[in-house]
């Protein structure tokens, strides 16, 4: 493994760097999510970060966007030493970063989110007039048809993505990072993001970009830079490198991409019929329509789409959360619409959702009680539950999917993100399941789920099959 | 690396243990401090016959509290429960007047027993409809209790026409007398009241704490989406936390009844407020997931032995009021400041 103290400076063709980590560490409790990083961002390029979920990449990014402090360590700004107060203070020194997750309010017009906290003022007040202006010419700038005056929850989700970067763009910063900016974004939509790109470098931005499609941000990175464990493991210029080497540095040395384990496939497991969901949230259009499946034991069946396209919702209804319109599901022989979740967790099927804050984790109960959540009925011996089979199934499943902890009773937000997900995939194998729906199998990680959650991946092909949705394209 | 991260993590506690400590037993060291006070000021606090009257004050409270920790652990909030127990409390003197069915031409007398059970099962009842409202109709929780609150109080109006049922006693020729035991009576020298108080906290503990439904109510109060998709029934839990609250109304509409011999439409008028008072001086958190009963119980004390204990030492109940919220605005402040730690490591 590289050291993390010698990076190569001083490449001929290297523009200076105008933001700079060193050493930086940042330690939650027991748990270190990154330990010792040095990065360097220069002038007019883009330097692209690659790396499992969890191994600090967002963390990393929210230190030198003054959303949150390293521990240790010192950030570089043209050379000086500084430390950023706040989120605020960064971007007043010509520092943004598009967040991973959407952070519009949906209730306000593309315009009003766009100048959110920084409003034109005029002698009367806000400038609506000039606001709305600047916001139809960033609009054109990146190709989208978008009214300023549109209420952000009329925008399919890929607009309000965009919406999300042109806000990032309207702060003419010198620094732009950009953490999964194409997530929910088409083909198209990404090529006029990449032209941006190119325009904001030569212009002399200094771009950070973080994606999980390698391909894709392949095309658009001059140095590519490769956490793992909070530590950086390589760092090369685009010439240098390939997909196989970012994948080699990502997951280690017992790297084996592999293909899914050899299996006959069985019987139909799973058949979805006809299915047909509606918005639920109520708009007047099918999420899921007539959509018919079959899944065999043993198989893997992958679902792709962009965000928002209807994977989630489609997975949603066959375990249990949304109701169908119309159409069956069939597991196993036997018809499923009109049981609980529970009953259909108790008939081997289990959901690993996609988005863990929101739909894996209580985060007021501890590890072990987000690990045996779903197996309540199991350590329950009339009307109480027994302690000792309860303790010994949160080990068995610390150990099997090999959670760092510093045992069942820590808070669930004292671990890493990546072993966070990791309690969400266990939590859901204590159930013992014979079928999977697998959103975005470690949050939308390419290669993550395998060596790392070997204990889980390979066994469950043996056990029946998985059903997974990788990320789009 | 593991071994060495846990043991460096032992010491950090070590070091942080005094101010968790006085943090997470805030409500323990307040009710120290304010026995320790009143004691000081009063010679006649600090008597056993004094906390055996007292903890027949907070009775009330304390009941109504238990029921709202396990609404406000749901994430929800239950404004009803003074109403509830006002028209429980009507309901049970109705009871014992004798209710006339002028279809048989007769007058029925239930013996108390009967009456109590009816009692809190209408409780039961009016709180099924606040579950029913907010589970299945997605009435925000607020709304539907406040409707509810008003609805419950217009009943028991109506029921007396404003006025109250002064003789709750009986009539010993119609088997029903023995409604004054809840209220005055005392086993072993304990009021039954204050036992009813302590029988209702270790249910609700043992419940919360070792039960599979303790469990899906701390985790569909900390993630609604998570805890459902984890296969707890969301809404059933919903529906059962306030028809229990309910319940416990009807309970506390029946010791307030008996302790004061006379049922009328008006009591227990802001009790719901004290009820959240209690529950969030004793740690919980009004976003759901965090709270326990011990807590809730010892916020309940806090809040009768501080306004009994001003009474005694004859300050006016203006400045009683003022204490109590000042007492309240005190615990959410702790409340912020101890959960936004936790909230920071995430």
């Amino acid at each position: 493994m590289t050291g993390s103290s010698d990076i190569p400076f001083s490449s001929p063709g290297m523009r200076e760097v105008v933001l700079a980590a060193r050493n930086v560490a940042k330690s939650y409790g027991a748990v270190h999510a990154l330990k010792g990083v040095n990065f360097d961002i220069r002038r007019g390029q883009v330097t692209t970060l690659f790396g499992e979920n969890g191994a600090g990449k967002s963390t990393l990014m929210k230190i030198l966007s003054g959303v949150i402090q390293p521990s240790s360590g010192e950030i570089i700004l043209d050379g000086e030493s500084v430390i950023f107060q706040s989120a605020t203070d960064a971007r007043n020194r010509g520092i943004s970063i598009i967040h991973q997750e959407l952070s519009l309010a949906p209730n306000l017009s593309v315009r009003d989110n766009i100048f959110m906290g920084r409003e034109i003022k005029g002698p009367m007040g806000v400038d609506f007039a000039a606001e709305e202006q600047l916001t139809r010419k960033l609009m054109e700038e990146l190709e989208e048809d978008i009214d300023p005056l549109t209420p952000v929850e009329d925008l399919r989700l890929g607009q309000q993505q965009i919406v999300e970067i042109a806000r990032a763009l309207s702060v003419e910063s010198r620094i732009l990072i950009m953490d999964e900016p194409t997530s929910a974004l088409s083909a198209t939509e990404v090529e006029v993001l990449f032209k941006v790109i190119r325009d904001l470098t030569a212009k002399g931005v200094a771009i950070v970009y973080i994606s999980h499609h390698l391909e894709e941000a392949l095309q658009i990175t001059d140095h590519a830079v490769v956490l793992r464990d909070g530590m950086m493991t390589a760092y090369a210029p685009r010439s240098e490198i390939d997909l196989n080497w970012i994948v080699r540095n990502m997951v280690g040395d017992n790297y084996d991409l592999g293909n899914p384990p050899e299996v006959q496939p069985g019987p139909v497991a799973l058949s979805v019929r006809n299915l047909t969901v509606p918005d639920p949230k109520g708009a007047d259009y099918n999420v899921v329509d007539r959509l018919s499946l079959d899944v065999r034991a043993g198989e893997i069946v992958c679902i792709y789409g962009l965000m928002g396209a209807g994977r989630t919702e489609l997975l949603e209804t066959v375990a249990g959360r949304l109701r169908q319109d119309s159409g069956e599901v069939v597991l196993e022989g036997h018809e499923i619409s009109h049981l609980s979740i529970a009953e259909r967790i108790a008939r081997g099927l289990a959901l690993v959702p996609e988005d863990r804050q929101r739909d894996g984790l209580v985060q007021t109960m501890s590890v072990g009680q987000n690990l045996s959540l779903a197996s309540i009925a199991s350590f329950t011996r009339g009307l109480f539950t027994d302690r000792k089979a309860e303790a010994a199934l949160i080990d068995r499943m610390i150990r099997e999917v090999t959670v760092k902890t510093d045992g069942g009773g820590a808070m669930i937000g004292s671990l890493s993100g990546g072993n966070q997900q990791k309690v969400v995939i266990g939590k859901m194998l204590a159930t013992a399941p014979r079928s999977y729906c697998w959103t975005n199998p470690a949050a939308a990680s390419t290669s993550a789920p395998r060596p790392k959650c070997s204990a889980c991946w390979p066994k469950v092909p043996g056990r029946g099959w998985p059903w997974s949705i990788p990320h789009p394209r | 690396m593991s071994e060495t991260s846990i043991s460096q993590n032992y010491i950090k506690r070590g070091e942080f243990s005094l101010v968790r400590l006085l943090l997470e037993g805030r409500a323990f060291f307040a009710l120290i401090s304010i026995v320790a006070v009143f004691s000081y000021l009063s010679p006649n606090y600090f008597t056993v016959s004094n906390f055996l009257i007292m903890a027949s004050h907070v009775a009330i409270y304390g009941i109504l509290a238990i029921g709202m920790l396990l609404v406000i652990l749901n994430g929800g909030i239950d404004l009803s429960v003074g109403s509830v127990l006002a028209l429980c409390g009507v309901m049970a003197g109705a009871m014992m007047q004798g209710i006339e069915l002028q279809a048989l031409g007769v007058i029925l007398y239930l013996p108390v027993w009967a009456v109590v059970v009816v009692t809190i099962a209408i409780g039961g009842l009016v709180g099924a409809v606040n579950g029913v409202l907010i589970a299945w109709f997605k009435v925000p929780a607020f709304v539907a209790t406040l409707g509810v609150m008003y609805v419950a109080r217009g009943i028991a109006l109506l029921q007396t026409n404003g006025l109250t049922y002064n003789n709750l006693s009986g009539k010993p020729e119609l088997g029903n007398t023995g409604f004054e035991w809840i209220g005055f009576n005392r086993l072993a020298g304990i009021p039954i009241s204050v036992l009813v108080l302590f029988a209702v906290a270790l249910l609700a503990g043992l419940m919360l704490s070792r039960s599979s439904f303790g469990r899906w109510l701390y985790a569909s109060g900390g993630n609604e989406r998570a805890a459902e998709l984890s296969g707890v029934p969301v809404k059933r839990v919903k529906i059962t936390v306030y028809t229990l609250s309910g319940m416990l109304a009807a309970v506390a509409g029946l010791v307030l009844a008996s302790q004061l011999t006379s049922a009328g439409p008006t009591a227990g008028t802001t009790y719901e407020l004290t009820a959240i008072a209690a529950v969030v001086i004793g740690g919980a958190a009004l976003t759901g997931g965090r709270g326990t009963v011990r807590g809730t119980m010892l916020g309940a004390f806090v809040i009768g032995f501080l306004s009994d204990g001003l009474v005694i030492i004859g300050v006016s109940s203006y400045w009683q009021t003022v204490f109590t919220g000042a007492v309240i605005v005190l615990a959410v402040l702790m409340n912020s400041i101890q959960y936004s730690k936790v909230a920071r490591k995430t």
